[in-house]
């Protein structure tokens, strides 16, 4: 299957399965919202242009915005990680290491520990940028931190499970190919 | 002249960045103000359609409970039948009813009922929302009242042709006229984002003798609403000092967790009373 058919049918599943089944978990507690969506833009490509990153975020939340009609919110968010991701990932691996040899971020071209840091970072960022434009309308910083920290762990521990269940087979890529 | 060119196209990236984030934050900024932006309509047709293809899977798993209520309110009905009055035979003179509910020569009908299914709704965010299956084409305008069958579940804020979004009591904007049951007193039913059981009930003075259970109605000067209808029970009672209003914490009585099937309330006399309200504005 071609890299570009395995993004498009990820796009459509982590729309769903945020939309279908984590927006629709009865809340534990009002700090805490369950995120996967974004790890769509965790795992797109390497070799991806900054700009183009940042048109596939935009569209990538505003597909989700579409159905919790917050136009915008989760667009922001998402415009925001994907500017941001080229650098962690060059701050975390030289650049000959991963990205000629392997297609997309993951613990196997990353390594363990860079992939953790990676994911965790983007995370924060992303949940933090998110609770403040919801904060701005309304809140107190109390309730800031604590969705920002609450939220952010349970999303880390969504992706580690996603990792373990459904690990990608990470080819070597090779010249040939 | 060429030194900006490089100086943008160095930056290329960054603007690009600056001008989607810009885009994306004035989406949603300014919806919030005028939530009819054009392209909600669109959107709010093909999520629409989304959902209520995932709300037929999903309406099987709470079918019994859903039978229990409409069951409920199917005999709360019938006990109002006019059947169920009767007059008794008192040979001597006869005496007009006037106790029996369809007494068409002085009753008037001010209020319109049509039945609707919610396909989206949530309850785990701060401003929630729920769409229901009925729109503009099926006689929903904005502002009607929405009620489910145990209780207010919120406002119609936005319609598409066959689509209704309705804005949720649990909603940071949404402010019902409530009044006290017992007594009449009225106030403003809010809610503060955080648990989706409970709503706050404002503006009671501290006179009124307010216990744990008396039942929070809809006030007689709402618009959107019939007078009467049960907006929550009352769970806590807290005094402000600095204030002589009472912030009364309230239960709901609609369940937001599983609410399916919804009324949307019509009031027929709206126009007339915001065209002699808006008189008012004029005169002064």
């Amino acid at each position: 299957m071609s890299e570009l058919l395995k993004n498009i049918i990820r796009y459509i599943l982590f729309i769903f399965i945020q939309v279908f089944v984590l927006n629709n978990i009865p809340p534990l507690h009002q700090f805490i919202v369950p995120y996967l969506y974004f790890l769509f833009i965790l795992w797109l490509p390497f070799n991806m242009k900054r700009g183009w990153l940042m048109v596939v975020a935009f569209l990538f939340g505003f597909s989700l915005d579409a159905f919790t009609k917050t136009p915008g919110l989760h667009a922001a968010a998402c415009v925001l990680i994907a500017y941001i991701r080229p650098f962690i990932i060059s701050l975390l691996v030289s650049r000959d290491m991963a990205e000629l040899n392997y297609v997309s971020p993951s613990a196997k071209s990353l390594g363990w520990v860079p992939y953790i840091t990676y994911v965790l970072v983007l995370t924060l960022l992303h949940h933090t940028y998110l609770v403040f434009l919801e904060w701005m309308q309304f809140g107190s910083f109390i309730y800031f931190m604590g969705k920002v920290l609450a939220t952010t762990a349970v999303s880390f521990v969504l992706v580690m499970l996603v990792e373990m269940l459904f690990p990608r087979d990470q080819r070597y890529r090779t010249n040939t190919a | 002249m060429r030194n900006i060119f490089l100086f943008i196209r160095r930056y290329a990236n960054f603007f690009f960045f600056l001008v989607l984030q810009i885009v994306a934050l004035w989406l949603l900024f300014s919806y919030n103000k005028f939530h009819q932006a054009a392209f909600m309509g669109v959107a709010n047709d093909i999520t629409g359609k989304l959902n209520e293809e995932y709300n037929s899977i999903e309406v099987y798993f709470k079918l019994k409970k859903k039978n229990q209520e409409l069951l409920e309110e199917n005999n709360r009905l019938r006990n109002m039948l006019q059947e169920n009055f009767g007059v008794r035979d008192t040979t001597l003179f006869s005496i007009k009813d006037t106790l029996t509910i369809n007494d068409s020569s002085r009753i008037f009908r001010r209020y319109y009922s049509m039945p609707a299914q919610v396909v989206d709704n949530s309850t785990s965010r701060q401003n929630n929302y729920l769409m229901i299956n009925r729109g503009y084409n099926q006689g929903v305008r904005k502002d009607m009242g929405v009620v489910s069958p145990a209780g207010v579940v919120g406002s119609v804020l936005d319609v598409s042709d066959n689509y209704a979004v309705v804005l949720s009591m649990l909603h940071r904007v949404s402010r019902i006229s409530a009044s006290v049951k017992k007594t009449g007193e009225t106030g403003t039913v809010e809610w503060d984002g955080t648990n989706p059981l409970f709503v706050t009930l404002k503006d009671i003075p501290k006179s009124v003798q307010l216990n744990q259970g008396d039942s929070i109605v809809t006030s007689r000067y709402s618009d959107k609403f019939p007078p009467g209808i049960l907006i929550g029970t009352v769970e806590s009672v807290a005094t402000d000092p600095s204030s002589n209003f009472y912030r009364v914490k309230v239960r709901t009585a609609t369940n937001f967790f599983n609410v399916q099937y919804v009324y949307v309330i019509e009031n027929l006399e709206k126009e007339e009373q915001l065209q002699l309200k808006s008189g008012i504005k004029i005169n002064e």
